[in-house]
């Protein structure tokens, strides 16, 4: 046993070793307003997650596609889980172009459950063109793309400021605590009041930060709230398991140390 | 093996063995005498098979649902994560494997090198498990270039711009593995054919590498040769194989907290990034696993010569049983010895973290010490402390010291001799 534990604690230190090498480039402290997805059993906050997409559809959708997320993506278990109905109106209200029909001809129809999430622009050159060169990521999978994940997106949400003194910045570039660089060339998207909640939710900044964080974390990893369920069920399966064959090996092997 | 002489009770169980006798390996395997006491390091060979079978099972069903295409993977794999059933959960289980697979092969290593297991009669035993390693680096460096995000393509461009370095043949030869000018599809679609490829010469190299084992049977922690059957062994099954499975499910549980509770901690927020050939990330960072040769290779000023370094670094390894000139195998009866092997360890480490840290002042300054010491370990030390070093006593049999009864000493003697 004693081997045992001395192998847990190596894996350990592999691991915080591993976490230590891509240690903070930017040394601000990152904002974590207290996640409900974090944790063994962590699920997502339902009313959070469908005005997060409130305020990603409202705000962000204006510059940010998120191109690998289908419309039925939003009433599925896990998700916002608006239902079927409300879904199809949100689909109905953007444009896909189909086609060709049976006379050779593109034609535009409203969105179906099945489409992806309708982007902002028609190419990444038409994005740049309108945005000072500058390429609004696509936030399908934002959350995990970038190193701190969700407290490093709400932290630049909520990071802007005075810019300090000393630090010069171009037209169309903003001053912000969090981002590598501090410099960012997306104006502060949250202002207070900026969404009308219609749950009654006051929206403040760090409401909507944490509402539409919520959202890109939840479309990063859609399957959080299965994973961290069956991962709960298995791990507990593997303790008992492993306790059943920790006995059965003692029982075997004491034949052999009464033998010796 | 020595139960060449078996015969299977059931008629149709003859029948079949005297045509193939499968019947006879499996109960050679069962019987198989295994030293009563190796202790938990031993059962990461176990561990080992049961990961290469996962990594293979899972690869199998990523590859129905991927695409190998420069504009399509990105997007596969994301189709992977979100619309295949439990598709999240193979992929997981896919990349935290490999780096499982890694954990555990380098305690594998480490183990032999502190038990001496690739000492005679071992060696062809220790070459094949070198070369397996060197197949696992390769698979899963090319494993990683298959999602195509940002330190995908860049990792790819670094390591195979490694081969610029060769003289006259250099851009020529880079070249032809890009199949092209640049890191582009053509290099994506033979990284997964040859991805795919891998682990099944992986799957007979490790046949080889158990039958070898089975020749000269198992090292063990006091590494002495032991008369097979005795008191000293045990038959394999059901001994080793309820302690390999219990070893096997604690390396589960810890393989399952990587799985579903922090499934990205050991790769890197950029490969969520899909692949720009115009955007060059901050720091190009190769996977955990291979950070301690990406140290050797950046610590050595010249290109050239930095890559010379890091696949010499492989090599050491492989001619590591002609280097330690010692006749007593195990650490335990080398004190010396064993504090070298520490140092190593410590090395390694130190090798792997100025991997991942930049190229640049005190950090290289360590890596290159580092380095040194690394080649110093195995091409000085080791030589000279076969030579040197004041062995203490072995026992001559696993039961003497448990039995507490005086070791024969001038035996003792005369067998290290």
């Amino acid at each position: 046993m004693k081997n045992i534990i001395k192998y847990i604690f190596f894996v350990i230190i592999v691991v915080s070793y591993n976490s230590n090498s891509f240690g903070a480039e930017n040394s601000a402290k990152l904002l974590n307003p207290g996640w409900s997805f974090k944790g063994f059993t962590g699920t997502f906050d339902r009313a959070s997650l469908q005005r997060g997409y409130q305020v990603y559809t409202e705000v962000c959708a204006a510059c940010h596609s998120m191109k690998y997320l289908s419309y039925r993506n939003l009433s599925e278990p896990g998700g916002p889980e608006f239902s079927e109905e409300q879904v199809k109106i949100i689909a109905s209200q953007f444009e896909v172009i189909d086609g060709p029909n049976s006379d050779g001809d593109m034609y535009t129809r409203a969105a179906r459950l099945s489409d992806n999430f309708v982007g902002p622009y028609a190419n990444e050159q038409a994005a740049r063109a309108l945005n000072g060169g500058a390429y609004p990521p696509d936030m399908s999978v934002l959350v995990k793309a970038r190193k701190g994940g969700a407290d490093y997106i709400y932290s630049v949400l909520l990071g802007y400021g005075e810019t300090p003194s000393g630090v010069t910045l171009d037209d169309g570039v903003y001053y912000n605590t969090y981002i590598s660089g501090n410099k960012i060339k997306m104006a502060n998207p949250l202002t207070e009041g900026l969404v009308q909640y219609s749950d009654g939710t006051s929206a403040t900044e760090e409401q909507m930060a944490k509402d539409v964080v919520t959202f890109l974390a939840w479309a990063a990893e859609p399957h959080l709230e299965a994973r961290h369920k069956i991962g709960f069920r298995a791990i507990l399966y593997l303790i008992v398991i492993t306790i059943l064959v920790y006995f059965s090996m003692k029982k075997i092997w004491s034949r052999i140390e009464t033998e010796v | 093996m020595s139960d060449n002489s078996y015969t299977p009770d059931s008629k149709i169980g003859k029948w079949f063995n005297d045509r193939l006798p499968l019947l006879t390996l499996s109960k050679h395997l069962q019987d198989y005498p295994t030293p009563k006491n190796l202790n938990y390091w031993w059962t990461f060979g176990g561990i080992l098979t049961f990961c290469l079978i996962t990594q293979i099972v899972t690869g199998l069903i990523l590859a129905m649902h991927y695409v190998a295409h420069a504009d399509m993977a990105f997007e596969s794999v994301e189709h992977i994560m979100r619309n295949v059933n439990y598709g999240w959960l193979i992929r997981y289980v896919h990349a935290n494997g490999a780096s499982m697979f890694f954990l555990a092969v380098y305690i594998h290593i480490f183990r032999s090198l502190y038990y001496g297991s690739y000492k005679s009669p071992r060696e062809i035993i220790w070459i094949l498990g070198m070369i397996i390693y060197l197949l696992m680096m390769m698979a899963a460096f090319m494993g990683y270039v298959l999602p195509w995000g940002q330190m995908s393509f860049w990792g790819a461009t670094v390591i195979t711009n490694l081969f610029s370095a060769i003289p006259l043949f250099g851009e020529s030869i880079t070249t032809w593995l890009w199949g092209g000018y640049a890191v582009g599809n053509p290099t994506l679609t033979r990284f997964f054919s040859l991805h795919y490829l891998i682990p099944f010469l992986i799957l007979g190299l490790v046949v080889l590498h158990i039958w070898a084992l089975h020749v000269p049977g198992n090292n063990n922690p006091i590494g002495i040769d032991l008369k097979k059957p005795s008191k000293d062994t045990v038959p394999f099954h059901p001994y080793i194989v309820i302690k390999d499975l219990f070893a096997l499910l604690i390396f589960l549980i810890i393989f399952a907290f990587f799985v579903f509770y922090s499934p990205n901690i050991l790769g890197h927020a950029d490969n969520y990034i899909e692949a720009d050939p115009m955007v060059t990330p901050a720091h190009i960072v190769p996977e955990w696993y291979l950070l301690p040769f990406y140290a050797i290779l950046r610590a050595v000023p010249d290109k050239l010569l930095g890559v010379i370094a890091m696949f010499a670094a492989l090599f050491v390894l492989i001619i590591l049983p002609w280097l330690d000139t010692s006749k007593v195998r195990s650490a335990i009866f080398r004190p010396l010895y064993k504090q070298f092997y520490w140092f190593l360890v410590a090395d390694v480490l130190i090798l792997g973290y100025m991997g991942a840290m930049p190229a640049e002042g005190w950090y290289l300054l360590v890596a290159r010490v580092a380095t040194a010491y690394y080649f110093i370990h195995f091409l000085i030390i080791l030589p000279v402390l076969g030579q040197k070093e004041k062995t203490l006593d072995v026992p001559q049999s696993i039961t003497e010291p448990v039995l507490g009864g005086s070791a024969n000493q001038s035996l003792a003697k005369e067998q290290k001799k």
